[in-house]
């Protein structure tokens, strides 16, 4: 079963040489994954800072500056893994050295048919 | 067959659907995956017991032949939606590959499958308000409305977490497992909260006409010395002990007629001594510990009641000290209105009484039928008629198990 694993955090919760380490680390979990074959992908993402959002209504595209919620902490990057069940997931989650700042939801990934 | 053999075999399927319908449930689950068609599996392997064994006679172990039944009856049923839905044939084939349950499963396999649906009903995952009522629903099967009575609620309110939390656990796909030893502790204490409000459903019954259902605290009993077995935690041992203790009064609780007996007025002779002995000993152990919980603490109280020859004779400056620990360990309402009634015993009615005012005052435990019966008891002994009265009727609105109403009506009559 796939679990895609959301890392939220305060923008200001590392200082630079923190984040360095954080992706360091986050690489080594991603290669450890791998090997053991549960890796599918992961990502850390650019501040909010550099987020534009999208909608469309009435046939008329919106874009606007900025993440779609203003909350305290936001998506900072993500796993996308395989996991036999939520324990393992969970797992998993507590490895990602994000959570030590942050927190990380996890969401089941609904399978649905015919996607490329 | 005479209609009375029929009658008999009924008899004996009801009987055997109280003891075992929850054992043949949990290792359906672990058979099935899936809690809904383990339940809907579990009802047609009776319904098939009761249509069968009237004719072919009762099976020397009805467990197994139950189990056997209701996988059957649920590849069958998945077999025949899959003419509707292709990928449930893939299901049903895969649930008949794992080939069939052996005829006689050792009890060994059983417990173990009780004490994974323990564990996956008592999951971190899911809403702490859903744990408890999942947990007594499907490890122990009472019913959505008994539920709702052990916690003051709704039947719907019970219903609608129980729906959610079984959807939690197939959607997120919370395994059927015992954890590892790493997440083990963590774990625990929910399954112990679980275990023990099953053993006070079935020691105090929340509501009708029986006082105590002992085959509940029976079962929560049995729980509890199975999780001792698998962790040897201090804790577990405590809330062992709690209950052994508490249930060694079972007898003396309660008069011939059905009546609630007081600790003040029960015949300490009726007490269980070897559920006394081996309590007193899990005492000693929890309490060993380095860090000493709330079981363990409850224990050491139900430990001095067990060991006291008559109330007088009790040691309620250490049962105060006791409940002194343990209000520093968990901050309750029920448990500050316990102590009340520890220091009355110890300095007499008034100092009980200025306590539960205070709770009362507080806004806490309103409509706590103890509470006011407490209330009650201290008027009474200090002469104060009229308040105490008044309080008896209180704690009456509140009350809705038959002897206990009795018992305040008794009290209320003799004023």
């Amino acid at each position: 079963m796939k679990y895609m694993l959301l890392i939220y955090m305060g923008e200001n919760a590392m200082n630079d040489s923190e984040r360095e380490q954080c992706y360091v680390d986050s690489t080594q979990l991603a290669h450890d994954l791998k090997t053991s074959g549960k890796y599918i992908s992961a990502n850390p993402l650019l501040p909010v800072s550099s987020a534009t959002s999208v909608r469309v209504r009435e046939g008329k595209r919106l874009v606007t500056d900025g993440p779609f919620a203003e909350t305290r902490e936001h998506l900072g990057g993500y796993f996308l893994i395989e996991a036999a069940n939520l324990d393992e997931a969970i797992g998993i989650a507590g490895r990602i050295p994000g959570a030590r700042k942050g927190t990380v939801e996890i969401r089941p990934v609904l399978e649905i048919p015919n996607l490329p | 067959m005479s209609d009375t053999d029929a009658d008999r075999i009924r008899a004996q399927v009801d009987s055997i659907y109280r003891t075992e319908s929850r054992r043949v449930f949990a290792t359906l689950v672990r058979l099935l995956g899936e809690f809904d068609l383990a339940e809907e599996a579990l009802h047609d392997a009776f319904a098939s017991a009761i249509d069968q064994w009237p004719r072919e006679g009762v099976p020397a172990n009805p467990r197994a032949w139950l189990v056997s039944a209701g996988r059957f009856k649920a590849i069958d049923a998945i077999r025949r939606r899959a003419r509707f839905d292709a990928s449930l044939g893939e299901l049903a084939e895969r649930l008949d590959s794992q080939g069939r349950p052996a005829p006689s499963p050792d009890d060994e396999r059983i417990e173990d499958d009780r004490l994974r649906l323990i564990f996956t009903c008592c999951h971190p995952a899911l809403p702490p308000d859903a744990r408890v009522p999942l947990t007594l629903r499907e490890v122990c099967g009472l019913t959505t409305e008994e539920i709702a009575r052990a916690f003051l609620s709704v039947p719907a309110t019970i219903a609608q977490r129980i729906v959610r939390a079984k959807s939690k656990i197939r959607e997120a796909r919370i395994p059927y497992e015992v954890p590892s030893r790493a997440d083990l502790p963590e774990r625990l204490d929910t399954v112990l909260h679980v275990v023990y409000l099953v053993f006070n459903e079935g020691y105090s019954a929340s509501s009708g006409e029986a006082l105590t259902r002992a085959d509940l605290s029976g079962e929560a009993i049995r729980l509890g010395r199975l999780l001792l077995e698998l962790l040897p935690e201090p804790e577990a041992a405590g809330l062992l002990a709690l209950m052994l203790l508490q249930e060694s009064r079972r007898v003396a609780r309660t008069s011939p007629a059905g009546e609630l007996v007081l600790l003040e007025d029960q015949d300490r002779t009726l007490w269980n001594r070897e559920q006394i002995a081996e309590g007193r000993a899990l005492t000693a152990q929890a309490l060993s510990a380095p860090q000493v919980g709330p079981y363990a603490l409850q224990a050491a109280i139900a430990a001095v009641h067990a060991a006291a020859p008559s109330t007088a004779e009790t040691d309620w400056g250490q049962i105060v000290g006791w409940y002194d620990a343990l209000l520093a360990a968990v901050l309750s309402p029920v448990v500050e209105l316990n102590r009340a009634v520890a220091v009355a015993m110890r300095d007499g009615p008034a100092a009980g009484l200025a306590l539960v005012d205070a709770i009362l005052a507080r806004g806490d435990l309103p409509d706590y039928h103890l509470a006011h019966a407490a209330r009650a008891d201290f008027c009474r002994r200090m002469g104060k008629t009229d308040e105490a009265r008044a309080a008896y009727r209180r704690a009456l609105e509140f009350t809705r198990q038959a002897p206990e109403r009795r018992f305040l009506e008794r009290r209320l009559e003799e004023l």
